[in-house]
């Protein structure tokens, strides 16, 4: 009569060893050798430091000067040619300047035809009371493109350098997001409280009236901007995300810079191609004037108050 | 007036859209944009190259309603078209062939602003081979300069970091006088743009007044291109910048960025200064000189380098060299040339550091030659384009540097005064060349028993050996079929007088 073996007691028996044996299935190691999880190499800080010191003090010691000739002849001639380098250019770039036209005279070769239609007939042409804005954004439309889009591409490149990981910056913010200024300073939030709104009325103000007073996209953007840093300073960026996070700076950025790609293309299109232009100039003066002009003013005041806005966030806490 | 001349107007707006869309996209589909824009911008360029060639004149293009003084312009003809259409092919095939490293050395999250800055890069290049005017020039090279540090930084590590902080300070001197330049000879013309410049030059020239303030601003303006492109005593920048950042960005630094700059002087020489003026200033003999003394030692650097990354950075100091050699000449035949070498270089330096990456990863990543030891055998895709563009570089006949060495030379024939040393010099950096070029490729193809690292097959990466093929058929093309392009350079130059 044959009994079943529970598996625990089949397990220890000579039969099961060999039958495991045969089939390969065993692992030579387990129960043979004790096993441990491998350690993590971990070098110690001291070592680190301890070779660094070394490192340096390597160095030090090649480059001293008092003790390497070649070191010591070599600064000596770089600073040499550096100062005889530096004067010449003064030199020649004073030459320059004194052989250059007297500033200020009438018959200057800069005086002439471009900047006399500019001024006789800018007013006419563009629509716009400030002529620095007409020409900027008229005459000049695709540099002016091309200029908004540096800023927007030094943006691009702040990024790659400063953008931290969503999961670092949840963790940091965790801990805290102001590490080097006083929480919740009763004098700035009561400041910015009164400012901010004001700041933001003026930034707008100065970018609608772009063409018609001095001002327009640039210097209203760098207003508002700086409203909105304002704003994060005093209250925190937790506040701040309620009204602009990186979702809605992205949104406003490509709008913004599209919206003038899209303006722009058709002026260049429509102008070379001579094909009539359909967006009325309006009268000269009138806040809703000026053709192209404002929507530009715009579109370029956003992209500036995101690029400001986002330089200090970035900076600040390597995120939006 | 034809549908084909907005084709220029609208691949550089493209180009501005295509970065502006791709900042809000992913990394996968701005790379897709990335490669749409490219291909798409090639075909733009071949048809207005074709259109150019037809016509058998340029064209100006006003970017809105006010003509010439007052408004922006471009212009096309038949040299502007094709060197566009080169930078859209050489692009392309760099960005495919460096996909893989790419996607290993950037963080995921970032992926999709290298593809915004190469989309920026491609516009401001477009816009400084078309543009017709000198601020937008400007404005462009602002552009091309950021997007270029970026491209280095993108990698991050200590090395790149240091690199394009350094290139950053150099560039950004460069840009500086170029500005310098551009205020005072916008103070001495009252124009921007290029064709009135040129005018009010020939009259400054002729009544002898302000010489003194133009030389110097041509020279400044000189200076800084040449400090942008990387002339041999204003080099100290690349080999790092080339060497450390990930290998699609070094392609296209070297074969486009530098030679969009290079580009842009000799629109200045032609179109805003006059060749003549331009030759009897004094200036072109220095360039000559500093053409000449960077032959040699970019490539006695080269023979010293120890890193095939920085070795091929280092061979890029000599080529640059030998464009500036070209402008020194003087003539019609030394500009040629140039120009042809512009593109030679462009094509052969690209194949060079994209077939680099794959020897370096079969070799476990490690860059000294030690390492790289029977990498040949290991990636013979590889293996063999690599081979191809040290034999280019040396200047074998069958590729394309065969081709820019003859030209070379003949406009060193043709030049009495410095055929001499032009000549001698030539001589003496093709045997350079050849020592660490042939050296290394002596190296790649030494079996060796043993190895720890294992073979790359065709099925691991077939897109990067079409590009190696890609590559290998493009310099065989230019150096097969050359007559063509040179006959394109030739006219193309007519055209910019």
């Amino acid at each position: 009569m044959s009994r079943r073996k529970s598996r625990d007691e089949y397990e220890k028996t000579f039969a099961f060893r060999f039958f495991r044996w045969l089939s390969g299935r065993k692992d030579p190691y387990v129960g043979e050798v004790e096993m441990q999880p491998q350690q993590e190499r971990v070098i110690p800080e001291e070592t680190i430091i301890e070779r660094m010191r070394e490192s340096e003090m390597i160095r030090d010691k090649i480059y001293d000067e008092e003790l390497n000739r070649a070191a010591r002849i070599f600064h000596r001639i770089y600073v040499g040619v550096a100062i005889f380098f530096c004067v010449a250019l003064v030199g020649i770039l004073l030459l320059a300047v004194s052989c250059l036209p007297p500033n200020g005279h009438a018959d200057n070769p800069v005086n002439n035809v471009v900047s006399e239609r500019y001024i006789e007939s800018g007013l006419q042409e563009t629509g716009a009371l400030n002529i620095v804005s007409g020409m900027i954004l008229t005459y000049r439309a695709f540099d002016t493109f091309g200029e908004t889009n540096v800023l927007f591409i030094a943006t691009c490149c702040v990024m790659i350098l400063l953008m931290l990981d969503d999961a670092i910056l949840k963790k940091e913010a965790a801990s805290n997001d102001r590490r080097y200024e006083p929480k919740n300073d009763a004098i700035l939030q009561g400041v910015a409280f009164v400012l901010c709104p004001i700041i933001f009325i003026f930034g707008i103000y100065i970018i609608l009236n772009g063409h018609l007073s001095p001002g327009g996209g640039f210097s209203g953007g760098a207003v508002m901007g700086s409203g909105l840093i304002l704003y994060v300073a005093a209250f925190g960026f937790r506040k701040t995300q309620r009204f602009f996070d990186e979702h809605i700076y992205k949104i406003a950025k490509i709008t913004a810079l599209c919206m003038y790609g899209l303006i722009g293309t058709y002026f260049y299109m429509t102008g070379a191609n001579g094909i009539e232009n359909h967006i009325p100039l309006g009268i000269p003066g009138h806040i809703l004037s000026s053709g192209i002009i404002l929507p530009i003013n715009v579109c370029v005041g956003l992209e500036v108050a995101c690029t400001m806005y986002a330089f200090y966030a970035l900076f600040r806490r390597g995120g939006l | 007036m034809d549908f084909i001349r907005n084709f220029p107007c609208i691949s550089i707006i493209l180009c501005l859209f295509a970065g502006i869309i791709s900042s809000g996209l992913r990394g996968k589909a701005a790379m897709f944009v990335n490669t749409a824009l490219l291909v798409v911008n090639t075909v733009l360029s071949a048809c207005t190259l074709i259109y150019t060639l037809a016509t058998g004149e340029s064209f100006v293009y006003v970017m809105g309603r006010f003509p010439a003084p007052w408004g922006n312009e471009i212009r096309a003809g038949v040299l502007e078209s094709l060197m566009a259409l080169f930078f859209c092919i050489i692009m392309l095939f760099s960005l495919c062939g460096g996909r893989h490293k790419l996607i290993q050395g950037v963080e995921e999250g970032k992926l999709y602003l290298y593809y915004v800055l190469m989309d920026l890069l491609l516009s401001s290049l477009l816009a400084l081979v078309y543009t017709n005017d000198m601020f937008t020039a400007y404005v462009f090279v602002e552009i091309n300069t950021i997007s270029a540090c970026g491209l280095i930084m993108i990698r991050q590590n200590g090395r790149t970091i240091e690199a394009a902080v350094r290139y950053m300070i150099m560039s950004l001197l460069g840009s500086g006088l170029l500005l310098l330049g551009l205020c005072m000879l916008y103070d001495l013309t009252g124009h921007l743009l290029m064709s009135n410049i040129k005018e009010s030059v020939a009259q400054i020239v002729a009544e002898g007044e302000y010489t003194i303030p133009l030389i110097i601003s041509i020279v400044l303006m000189s200076v800084g291109l040449c400090i942008k492109s990387a002339l041999f005593p204003f080099h100290a920048w690349l080999p790092d910048a080339y060497g450390y950042s990930t290998v699609s960005s070094a392609a296209v630094l070297s074969s486009l960025v530098s030679k969009g700059y290079i580009f842009l002087l000799i629109k200045i020489i032609y179109r805003v200064i006059g060749f003549e003026i331009y030759r009897d200033s004094r200036i072109i003999d220095i360039l000559f000189l500093f053409g000449l003394m960077g032959m040699i030692f970019g490539s006695l650097s080269a023979i010293r380098e120890n890193d095939i990354r920085r070795m091929i950075a280092f061979s890029s100091v000599a080529q640059i060299g030998y464009i500036y050699m070209g402008f020194g000449m003087g003539t019609e035949a030394g500009m040629t040339a140039s120009v042809f070498h512009i593109l030679s270089h462009a094509a052969t330096k690209s194949l060079l550091f994209i077939a680099a990456v794959g020897l370096t990863d079969v070799s476990g990543r490690n860059r000294q030659f030690i390492e790289l030891t029977g990498s040949g055998y290991r990636n013979r895709w590889a293996g063999v384009a690599f081979t191809v563009g040290s034999l280019s570089m040396v200047g074998v006949p069958l590729f394309s540097g065969f081709i820019s060495k003859l030209l070379f030379a003949q406009a060193a024939v043709q030049n009495h005064a410095k055929m001499l040393p032009a000549l001698i010099v030539l001589g003496i950096s093709t045997i350079l060349n050849a020592i660490y070029f042939m050296k290394t490729v002596i190296r790649i193809y030494t079996p060796v028993e043993d190895t720890p690292y294992p073979s790359a097959a065709y099925r691991d990466m077939p897109l990067y050996a079409v590009v190696l093929l890609a590559f290998i058929l493009l310099n065989i093309t230019l150096g097969i079929s050359s007559q063509p392009i040179v006959d394109m350079i030739r006219q193309g130059l007519a055209m910019f007088a």
